[in-house]
């Protein structure tokens, strides 16, 4: 595993990109977006494929309905706008039209949980993984850096499910070396071996768990790192593994405390293998402002912040 | 579609008549639903699923078939009897509506066949109608998508960003319905929230609208033959309508909306309903 900061490509870039390539191929892939074109990168698109194209102007209800009836009529439909959007102003329409409807639409929410950092509250999207998993049939997918991107977009063309995804604003660093790593939506992936501890992250927040696990084993604590790519359907299997072998989980998440990772971790563990938990993520508070890495270090959740309560929880 | 000639829309009136029967029965039986504005849509639903769209209830995922959308789902009994009426399901099924684990729930669900969208919160259908009308013409096909909604739904801000963007995409395959039966749960539409000039926003929104009277199925089905193509603009019918059309005393009465009668009422709705389907017949 290389975690060398080299990649500058952002993850929203690499799924336009790949979707770009495979809709080239099949005339079905229809883009839908809201005046969001350039904040989720699908002017390539717009400009290659403007007939599989829609641009809905400011009005995410009315994306995610035109995106149901797409769908509806056979479209592979992916709604593309920002995360803290469409899981807040159009979420009636995510559970009625998209959910409870089952039509499989892809909704790719960018610059999710707390990629606008400066930019306030309102911008921010740290309940979408809360919400998302109570809707029967939705499936939650937060890829961790762009190889994983693009296995997942290859995936969800054809995946007939509906899926929310979510990817941050900016570039980072990879998790994978591999550009084909192996991926599959549902199926999380052990990154990194160890007894002593489990650490579970999702997303953007893997990169910072891989780091301190590697820091962790120089320090003698044989920490087992887990990406947790896929919220909903949940790899129960592995996290009961994890909670039996090494007895103590911690979880890292770019989302409340409540609801997020954490919760669906605890909800397994202490029904079937209660063992110590610490929950690491945005408190219950409006989040302070600040860039990305600025408010993951506030809050503990960056490489840093895990090591310390790593050790402090191993040795409690 | 034949044109309609008058035994057609005697054959229509009739079948209204026979389904508005059937709305009683499954309200009366079930002690719940929206009966108001379920009779008040009857006719224009007739209309559609008996003589205008493109459908074939035995084949109901049909490549092509003209979709329909009840945007208004609380009115869904209506929407059932037509369905089974045609033939999508076995009547014997509204039977079980309004019981445990009935599949026919309180508002549209594809697990019945004949419908397109789970519905029931309001102000959804037209932007799926949308995006079915958007897939038609990316596609070259011909079917069209007929979304029904209430009038009091119609302070559902969605609908204005659906109604931009059918005008923006030039969408003539797609025809709203507005069931304009002037009243809603509160009372009537223009205390509650005044929703007039409605043409006149419609038609700012880029819209070519009608106004009919939407329980007269000759002049339903006379507005959807004449509909012509020389335009690109999306349509909208206001479809003028009583509520609780065809009991006499529960036309107009807001408490209808929802309201489930007793046995006598029962009784005398059902009496005046089979008058008219005699002389009908005969």
């Amino acid at each position: 595993m290389s975690t060398e900061n080299k990649n500058t490509i952002p993850c929203r870039k690499m799924f336009t990109d790949t979707l770009v390539e495979l809709a080239k191929k099949d005339k079905d892939i229809v883009a839908v977006t809201t005046d969001a074109r350039g904040s989720v990168t699908l002017d390539r698109f717009a400009n290659e494929l403007p007939e599989q194209f829609v641009e809905l102007g400011i009005a995410e209800q009315n994306a995610v309905g035109v995106a149901a009836g797409l769908t509806s009529a056979g479209k592979k439909t992916f709604v593309c706008g920002p995360a803290c959007f469409y899981v807040a102003r159009s979420l009636e329409q995510v559970k009625v039209d998209v959910a409870y409807s089952a039509n499989p639409v892809k909704i790719l929410g960018v610059s999710g949980g707390v990629s606008y950092g400066a930019l306030g509250f309102s911008h921010h999207s740290l309940h979408d993984i809360a919400v998302l998993r109570t809707f029967p049939g939705m499936h939650i997918v937060l890829p961790c850096d762009i190889y994983q991107t693009k296995k997942l977009v290859e995936e969800l063309v054809d995946y007939p499910y509906p899926v929310y995804i979510r990817v941050g604003r900016n570039a980072v660093p990879n998790v994978y070396e591999n550009e084909n790593p192996e991926f599959k939506i549902g199926k999380a992936n052990l990154l990194l071996e160890g007894d002593d501890l489990t650490i579970i992250g999702t997303g953007e927040t893997v990169y910072h768990c891989l780091e301190a696990g590697k820091k962790l084993h120089a320090q003698g604590i044989k920490a087992r790192v887990i990406d947790m790519h896929t919220l909903k359907p949940f790899d129960k299997e592995i996290i009961e593994k994890a909670a039996r072998e090494t007895g103590k989980i911690i979880t890292v998440e770019e989302h409340s405390i409540s609801g997020g990772l954490g919760g669906a971790v605890s909800e397994i563990v202490s029904q079937s293998v209660p063992v110590p938990m610490r929950i690491l993520g945005i408190p219950d508070e409006n989040a302070i402002h600040g860039t990305a890495l600025e408010i993951f270090n506030h809050y503990g959740i960056d490489t840093e912040g895990i090591i310390k309560k790593a050790i402090t929880f191993y040795n409690s | 579609m034949l044109k309609a000639n008058k035994q057609t829309i005697s054959a229509l009136q009739l079948k209204a008549e026979e389904i508005r029967r059937k709305v009683l029965n499954i309200v009366y039986t079930s002690k719940a639903g929206h009966i108001g504005g379920s009779l008040s849509s009857v006719d224009m639903e007739t209309a559609l699923y008996f003589h205008i769209m493109n459908i074939d209830p035995k084949k109901p995922d049909m490549e092509g078939r003209d979709r329909f959308i009840l945007s208004k789902g609380h009115s869904v009994e209506a929407l059932y009897a037509v369905l089974s009426s045609a033939g999508f399901f076995d009547e014997e099924l509204l039977k079980t509506y309004g019981q445990f684990n009935s599949k026919l729930a309180g508002h549209p669900t594809k697990k019945i066949p004949g419908v397109e969208l789970n519905s029931g919160a309001l102000g959804h259908g037209l932007s799926v109608g949308v995006g079915l009308s958007i897939a038609a013409k990316m596609d070259k096909k011909l079917y069209c998508t007929y979304v029904l909604m209430g009038d009091g739904e119609q302070g559902e801000g969605s609908i204005y960003e659906a109604a931009m963007s059918a005008s923006h995409y030039k969408l003539d395959n797609l025809i709203a319905i507005i069931d304009r039966n002037k009243l809603q749960i509160s009372g009537k539409t223009e205390d509650v929230m005044s929703l007039e000039p409605m043409r006149d926003r419609w038609e700012a929104f880029g819209w070519e609208v009608f106004e009919i009277d939407g329980n007269n199925i000759s002049e339903i089905v006379e507005t959807f033959e004449n509909m012509d193509d020389t335009n690109t603009k999306p349509k909208l019918i206001i479809s003028h309508t009583i509520k609780g059309c065809g009991v006499s005393y529960m036309e107009k009465v807001a408490k209808w909306h929802h309201g489930v009668p007793n046995e006598e009422q029962y009784k005398e709705a059902i009496a005046e309903i089979d008058e008219r389907i005699k002389n009908l017949k005969a």
